[in-house]
């Protein structure tokens, strides 16, 4: 199976609030630096990635953030006409049928299609013959998925509609799009995660879905945000012993935020403890950043992070 | 600059319903949690409806699986945890299970039985109730409904999904009694593929195309998901509507949690702005895990060398030095969290905003909440 970066198609899936976007970015530069013409994809109306090259606002179209790393914030509505156009094989016919009111409504309740569109679009992105027209192929092609219990039913979509389906054109193209995401030499899964009881459960529910429902494995659990160990159990205990002398606020104030890091510490070294033992990926951990906002450079770091940690 | 006194209880005076809201991630379920226990020890008979609790949080509320029906929470399980409950109060609580209510919902609405059972076999209902986004969010709402209708509790605290967009399952109902109005449902519910006339008036031009697209099967199984579930448009527009008014009534209120993250801060600011558009009753923000330094005003730079120093004599230089960078550290995230919430009193003005520092360990437990409530409940 080839390594990571070297698959075509990255979804990068966890639950709310872990730093989905931050590590998609990051893995995108990480890849855009290793020479690979690499796209990230948002989902949803997000422009969280283009945001942070403030580039904000690109939508649908694919914009270049910095050399060899492109964006697009997948529009449902777009992804739905250029579907049409690839099955109809006629703009004509593929707007004749967006202008239909029942058309409308029947692919607003139709279970499934806007994310059969969403992750068609992404699909198309990935193959070495674009279907878009002038379009030039990409090396790489990661998502900014949703969350864990979205995120699968992104990935689960063209199955969903192949079975509701069963036969005729969209089913064999549904098929095709299937085939490609369950395939582990094309397509990977970072599952991103926090130290935290949470985001470890729904992880390891994610991982266990994704074996049952696509047969796909996750490649790497990703462990944000992870403390440092600062403090070593005796040093807490001299810190937290530390008589209650006269000492000033600063003093105070220093010793209570040891004690609260050492205790973060040890909670967060547990839940990855039970995530290791209990997860068949590979695990592997990202550091705390102690800044007050992730820009560019902070994302720099954590790409060359990724980078080191990934390839070991 | 201290937070204005606000807390959950005023928030809350008067209100029969909490409907707890935004962004994942940020202790949406705890919170909600944390005040269904501090409105029942203060007396009310309060239920708690949740999505998806920590499994330890959930066993602790006594909520060992899926019930899609209210438990009581034993006072003496409470007592345990050093949580009395003043007077009539009761604590009870509920873990939703979304593809059931929609069943129920089914169930309750069909006409016949035959009609139930076409529109629960159908497989494009199956899909619907279980695996699409937007049904479990409208099914929260129902829940809420039914249990309101009922009438057995003084307040009803829900924790809405997170949803990709925090926002949403407040379209949910919106979005259902439009789909029951719209044309296409009148179209299928009036005699189907069956009883259109093949070309007529460019129906028949759509519908050849739309073939090619998709495939005959797909449209047969719309269409008789359709017909059958037709017959209950009505009663599935009225309560969607209901369960509109009751989101719009008075005694509803709006709490949003976040976190005091930038990202989470924009989505609470628009979440205030999109439910005072909707004219909805917004109680206040809970910002959640706020990085404090007690006893430090003043979260700038600090001297770590003469705090080095002073601390040198009793941990030696070493471990001095590491407390002192680890509090230089502390300080940024502090630093950072004050910025980010005067940017959010700025926004809400003068709404309700209640802070609730970051915690040393995981809430995960009854006394996890209480602690938490010491901060969610503190004003006089």
């Amino acid at each position: 199976m080839p390594a990571l970066l070297d698959k075509r198609l990255v979804f990068v899936t966890g639950k709310g609030g872990v730093g989905k976007t931050t590590v998609a970015a990051a893995l995108g530069l990480a890849a855009a630096r290793a020479g690979k013409r690499t796209i990230v994809c948002e989902v949803a109306e997000q422009e969280r990635v283009s945001r942070t090259f403030r580039r904000e606002g690109i939508g649908h179209e694919e914009a270049e953030l910095q050399p060899n790393l492109f964006g697009i914030s997948i529009d449902p509505d777009k992804a739905t006409e250029q579907w049409l156009q690839w099955q109809l094989k006629s703009g004509a016919l593929a707007s004749l049928l967006k202008q239909s009111r029942i058309f409308t409504y029947l692919t607003a309740a139709a279970p499934g299609v806007r994310e059969l569109v969403t992750v068609g679009k992404i699909w198309e992105l990935a193959q070495p013959e674009r279907k878009t027209a002038r379009s030039a192929p990409y090396d790489l092609v990661i998502v900014d998925s949703p969350a864990t219990g979205h995120g699968l039913a992104l990935l689960g979509a063209p199955r969903t509609i192949a079975k509701v389906a069963r036969v005729g054109p969209i089913t064999r193209q549904a098929n095709k799009i299937h085939d490609f995401l369950a395939d582990e030499r094309e397509t990977g899964v970072i599952a991103v995660a926090l130290p935290e009881e949470m985001p470890v459960n729904e992880t390891l529910e994610f991982a266990g879905s994704l074996r049952e429902q696509m047969d796909m494995g996750v490649d790497h659990v990703l462990v944000n945000a992870l403390y440092p160990e600062r403090f070593s159990g005796p040093e807490a205990k001299r810190i937290a012993t530390a008589g209650d002398g006269r000492r000033s606020r600063e003093a105070a104030a220093g010793l209570r935020a040891a004690l609260s890091e050492h205790s973060r510490a040890r909670g967060q070294r547990a839940e990855l403890r039970r995530l290791r033992s209990s997860s068949d990926s590979e695990v592997t951990t990202l550091p705390y950043l102690f800044e007050s906002e992730l820009g560019l450079d902070e994302l720099e770091r954590l790409s060359r992070e990724l980078e080191r940690r990934l390839s070991k | 600059m201290s937070a204005p006194a606000a807390d959950v209880e005023a928030m809350l005076r008067g209100k029969a319903i909490c409907v707890c809201a935004g962004p994942g991630g940020v202790g949406k379920t705890t919170t909600a949690a944390a005040i269904a226990v501090g409105m029942a020890a203060r007396g009310k008979k309060v239920a708690v409806l949740t999505i998806d609790p920590a499994r330890r949080l959930a066993n602790s509320l006594g909520l060992e699986e899926l019930g899609n029906e209210a438990r009581r929470i034993d006072d003496k399980h409470l007592a345990k945890a050093g949580i009395t409950l003043e007077g009539t109060g009761e604590l009870w609580a509920m873990m939703l299970d979304a593809k059931r209510t929609f069943d129920d919902l089914i169930e309750h609405n069909a006409p016949d039985s035959q009609t139930r059972d076409a529109v629960l076999g159908n497989r494009i209902y199956q899909e619907l109730s279980s695996a699409v986004a937007g049904s479990q969010e409208y099914m929260a709402m129902e829940k809420l409904y039914e249990l309101h209708e009922q009438g057995d509790y003084d307040l009803l605290v829900l924790d809405t999904p997170p949803t990709r967009n925090a926002l949403d399952f407040l379209d949910a109902p919106k979005r259902l009694s439009r789909f029951i109005d719209s044309r296409s449902l009148q179209f299928f519910t009036g005699g189907g593929l069956r009883g259109f006339k093949l070309f007529s008036r460019g129906t028949g031009a759509i519908f050849a195309v739309m073939k090619r697209a998709t495939g005959i099967d797909l449209l047969q199984d719309l269409s008789e998901f359709f017909r059958s579930f037709g017959e209950m448009a009505g009663g599935f527009r009225e309560r969607a509507e209901r369960v509109n008014e009751l989101l719009a009534d008075k005694r509803t209120s709006f709490v949003v949690v976040t976190s005091p993250a930038r990202d989470s801060i924009d989505e609470a600011v628009f979440f205030h702005r999109r439910l005072s558009e909707s004219g909805l009753s917004f109680g206040g923000v809970v910002v959640n895990r706020m990085h404090e330094l007690e006893g430090v005003e003043d979260p700038g730079p600090g001297d770590a060398a003469s705090l080095e120093r002073e601390l040198a004599k009793e941990l030696g230089d070493a471990l001095a030095r590491k407390v002192a960078r680890n509090l230089d550290d502390y300080r940024r995230l502090a630093g950072r969290d004050r910025e980010n919430l005067g940017h959010l009193r700025k926004e809400l003005g003068r709404a309700r905003m209640i802070t609730v520092p970051h915690l040393d360990e995981d809430v995960h437990d009854l006394a996890g909440l209480a602690r938490m409530n010491e901060y969610l409940f503190r004003a006089a």
